[in-house]
């Protein structure tokens, strides 16, 4: 195996690990905007991704998907920050 | 060593230190205890970590007619990302998420707090949210 395959599965381990820990942020809250944030990065790391397969692989089939994500990520955030209310008591 | 096997080790090191991004924002989101700070955090695969995994697609793609494309989709996400951190911080900050005991300095709660005053005291006004009718106020 060359160098390029032994980093490959170092950052799929290290994606995984980080797409997990956004999984868990999304799933345990507490409150909607932690879990927009939390959606936001689980979107980059998917971005990371794919942008690592365009790498490794040597195509370029991503990219368009890739700067699809980010328009979906910021209408997706701004959108539910801009309706969001107040439903919880003064801490 | 070559120039292809310097352009690969880049390419790793890249690939690298922008899969370590995510993980560090993944890191932050677990153990930061309110929004604010874990928006500081979230940012890192956004903005850098993209930079690095684009860095390394033209690293191994090695064609100048696929810069301005790159440059372009980062480009595009430099000027969004702080656009959606600053309207969740802003709901974030109004809604309450945030911790106050966890502030040193908090600057704009007298500000928020005058400006809700003003919107409680006077039912006619509506935050300056509908311009027009009633021209004799």
């Amino acid at each position: 195996m060359n160098a390029m395959g032994i980093v490959l599965i170092i950052v799929v381990v290290i994606l995984s690990l980080a797409a997990a820990g956004a999984i868990y942020r999304i799933a345990a809250g507490p409150s909607l905007l932690d879990r927009v944030l939390a959606a936001d990065v689980l979107l980059a790391i998917v971005g990371a991704a794919l942008a690592t397969d365009m790498a490794v692989n040597h195509h370029l089939n991503n990219l368009a998907l890739l700067v699809s994500l980010s328009v979906i990520g910021f209408i997706g955030s701004v959108t539910v920050a801009r309706f969001v209310s107040d439903r919880r008591e003064e801490p | 060593m070559s120039g292809d096997a310097i352009l690969d080790g880049l390419t790793m090191a890249c690939l690298l230190v922008g899969a370590l991004m995510s993980l560090a924002a993944a890191i932050g989101l677990l153990r930061f205890p309110d929004l604010m700070s874990r928006m500081h955090a979230a940012t890192k695969p956004q903005v850098l970590g993209l930079l690095l995994m684009l860095a390394a697609v033209a690293l191994q793609m090695r064609s100048w007619a696929l810069l301005p494309v790159l440059l372009g989709a980062w480009i595009f996400q430099l000027l969004t990302v702080p656009v959606s951190a600053h309207m969740v911080g802003r709901a974030g900050y109004r809604t309450k998420h945030r911790r106050p005991d966890l502030l040193t300095v908090d600057e704009l709660n007298p500000v928020v707090a005058a400006a809700a005053k003003d919107l409680a005291g006077d039912p006619e006004d509506d935050g300056g949210r509908d311009r027009g009718g009633d021209p004799a106020v």
